[in-house]
């Protein structure tokens, strides 16, 4: 998994589907493994293959379709709802993407991606659209996603947007950073927590 | 300004807040299971790390069993692996596990609350998106991903930002044949699926308060089907005297203690939430969903959404979800044929459940035409369903008593329903391909699906009670 982003510039695979649930990106029946790689081969199996035939692409498939391609996937609205499952992230990731850009995230896919290195980029639904009118207008539009200066822009037109990023969580990306490098540090202060703690039985 | 009851338990379980970023958030209980744990033990393993705090971890396996013959060997390999594995993490590293064939295994959410694991004023995490349920005790429950898994099991802690507040208050009588499931599918159906994505939920007012803990359960279960962080009910004597007693309940001294404490766990009558929804529980009816997300339902006796009521921007994933479950705009559900009728998971599973459906079809017989399995949560509940004889009367009726697990609830192990068939499911989710490559998934309440299963179609079961 590579850590630490920061600027992104890429084009884009545009899904404009809404409530795009985690049983999507990866469906149940693929999370019996007990390691966190290869997931990208079944990222959105049942809508990229043929029920029941992986030999047989369906070929309108945004993954599917030559046309598009990038680092950078731009998807409908709530994006990620349903299961917790991270290895919805993992198969993003794994698959190649390193940003989302949606209009909504649904919480805990938001806090998988951030702890994947994929970054969520949230933005509005009027940009959205005009995100999705450029590329299908031009699959060749490139997008540049800044973490940093946190903005998201169409490289061409210069049209862009700036995104919302909590100051801890950046820090963490930019620097490659784990939360569980933090939480480990912080054991003494959560052994004194604990000495007050309320516990019944 | 008072508190909420979020901030009260919130406020408790703060070791630490960033400034400007998230809290670190102390863990009380955390819930794992075969399906997302096995990375986070690896990363554990990878870092040279101990679990921290054993005692307050337990397992079980749910997600990926068999429910027949659970005292073979797993068929499926992988599946076998997984839950194998599962029990060598418990193993080496101290763990709880009430593996298969345990008299307390069942659904993760099912054994917690029954086994008085699950208390007021706590903190519960699993890697599960339905450990919201646990919020119907007054308890921050939610879901988290395997990352946020390996920190639990690392430090007892998650880096938290506070979220929203949210209350949803549902006044007056229920009518009859109207369920806790119904007043779920209600809201979600009036929110959206996104509706309260970024808030915690507090379920309040005369019709949530009449509840069973079952029927709250089902109703925080389903929090997360509109988005929200978590869903909670203040705790009160339903509460107390559903715990007391239970195997890990306090007992004695700590008992009322306990008790005394979780008193003050309610929301301070000047607090102030983000938004406030008021539901009248006489606008209630049995609901059903006709579409691909758990927003997407309507009365039983209501019609499917023209395109002309479907806003501009919704209207291709509108009809991608139509064409899916093979209907059409304006269609009327009641009357549909179904095929499969699936009675369990952690929303509706639980002894509650049973009973009532089994009330209601004692004496009747299955539709031929329909399959009907009963799955029900956990190893207690079988045990009891089969003491109270509740086993014979779906045995009468044609419906097949299966054992505890998740099942047709997401398809994992071999309990699918085929592509392109009907199922009236009391679970949660009604996604493309939940229940197995094609089902086509309608989700409703035990009894609205056991009408269904009698009848052989969608039926309004205020017709036959
Ligand atoms: S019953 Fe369904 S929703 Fe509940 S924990 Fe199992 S898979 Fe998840």
């Amino acid at each position: 998994m590579s850590k630490s982003i920061n600027i992104i510039k890429s084009t884009a695979v545009p899904i404009s589907i809404e409530n795009i649930d985690t049983d999507q990106i990866i469906p149940a029946r693929f999370l019996k493994a007990t390691t966190r790689e290869g997931f990208g081969k079944n990222l959105f199996r049942d809508w990229r293959y043929e029920r029941g035939n992986d030999q047989h692409p369906i070929a309108d498939f945004p993954l599917n379709d030559p046309t598009y391609s990038g680092k950078i996937l731009v998807a409908g609205k709530n994006f990620g709802c349903g299961s917790s499952r991270e290895h919805a992230a993992w198969a993003l990731k794994d698959y190649g993407f390193d940003v989302v850009v949606s209009s909504f995230f649904a919480d805990i896919f938001k806090n998988n991606a951030l702890n994947n290195f994929l970054l969520p980029v949230l933005i509005t639904d009027d940009f959205l659209q005009q995100l999705f009118d450029a590329i299908y207008e031009n699959p060749k539009t490139e997008i540049e996603v800044n973490l940093e200066e946190q903005f998201i822009k169409v490289v061409a037109t210069g049209a862009s947007q700036s995104f919302d990023i909590n100051h801890y969580k950046k820090t963490c990306l930019l620097n490659g950073y784990d939360d569980i490098d933090y939480l480990l540090n912080m054991k003494s202060e959560i052994e004194d927590y604990e000495k007050g703690r309320i516990v019944y039985g | 300004m008072g508190n909420t009851l979020f901030d009260k338990v919130w406020d408790r379980h703060v070791v630490k807040t960033i400034p400007g970023g998230p809290s670190v958030f102390y863990i009380d209980k955390h819930f794992i299971h075969e399906v997302t744990s096995p990375q986070a033990f690896k990363g554990l393993r990878d870092r040279g790390l101990r679990v921290f705090r054993p005692a307050q971890v337990v397992a079980t396996a749910d997600h990926n069993v068999p429910t027949i013959h659970q005292e073979l060997p797993i068929k499926e390999e992988l599946s076998r692996r997984q839950v194998e594995q599962l029990t060598k993490n418990c193993a080496e590293f101290g763990i709880e596990l009430y593996g298969l064939g345990h008299p307390f295994q069942g659904i993760v959410h099912v054994i917690g609350p029954e086994l008085g694991i699950t208390q007021p004023g706590m903190t519960i995490v699993c890697g599960d998106s339905h450990t919201s349920t646990h919020g119907a005790f007054g308890t921050i429950a939610f879901g988290i991903g395997t990352s946020e898994v390996e920190m639990v099991l690392a430090t007892q802690c998650l880096m938290q930002s506070k979220p929203k507040l949210m209350r949803i208050n549902v006044e007056g009588k229920l009518n009859k044949g109207v369920f806790s499931k119904d007043i779920i599918l209600h809201i979600i159906s009036l929110i959206s699926a996104s509706g309260a994505t970024g808030y915690a939920v507090e379920y309040a007012g005369s019709a949530i308060r009449d509840l069973s803990m079952e029927a709250r359960m089902t109703i925080c279960n389903m929090s997360i089907e509109m988005g929200a962080r978590c869903g909670m009910i203040a705790p009160d004597e339903t509460t107390f005297a559903y715990i007391k007693g239970k195997k890990f309940a306090p007992a004695g001294e700590a008992w009322n203690k306990a008790v005394a404490d979780w008193k003050t766990l309610c929301t301070d009558d000047d607090a102030v939430f983000d938004k406030e929804l008021h539901i009248n529980a006489a606008d209630i009816e049995p609901m059903i969903t006709y579409g691909t997300n758990p927003g997407m339902g309507v009365k039983i006796t209501g019609h499917i959404p023209q395109l002309t009521e479907i806003d501009e921007r919704e209207k291709p994933s509108f009809e991608k979800s139509l064409h899916y479950m093979g209907l059409n705009p304006g269609e009327v559900m009641k009357g549909k044929k179904v095929d499969y009728v699936f009675i369990g998971s952690c929303t509706n599973s639980r002894i509650e459940d049973l009973r009532k459906v089994a009330a209601f079809v004692k004496g009747k017989k299955k539709a031929p035409h329909v399959e009907v399995w009963v799955v029900p949560g956990s190893k207690q509940v079988e045990k009891q369903a089969i003491e109270e004889g509740i086993n014979k009367v779906f045995e009468e009726a044609g419906f097949f008593l299966r054992q505890p697990g998740c099942s047709a609830c997401l398809g994992m192990n071999e309990d699918k329903i085929p592509a392109g068939k009907y199922c009236i499911s009391t679970s949660n989710r009604n996604f493309e391909g939940r229940q197995g490559p094609g089902a086509r998934t309608m989700l409703a309440s035990p009894l609205t699906a056991a009408a269904a299963a009698i009848t052989g179609e969608v039926t309004d079961v205020r017709e036959l009670i």
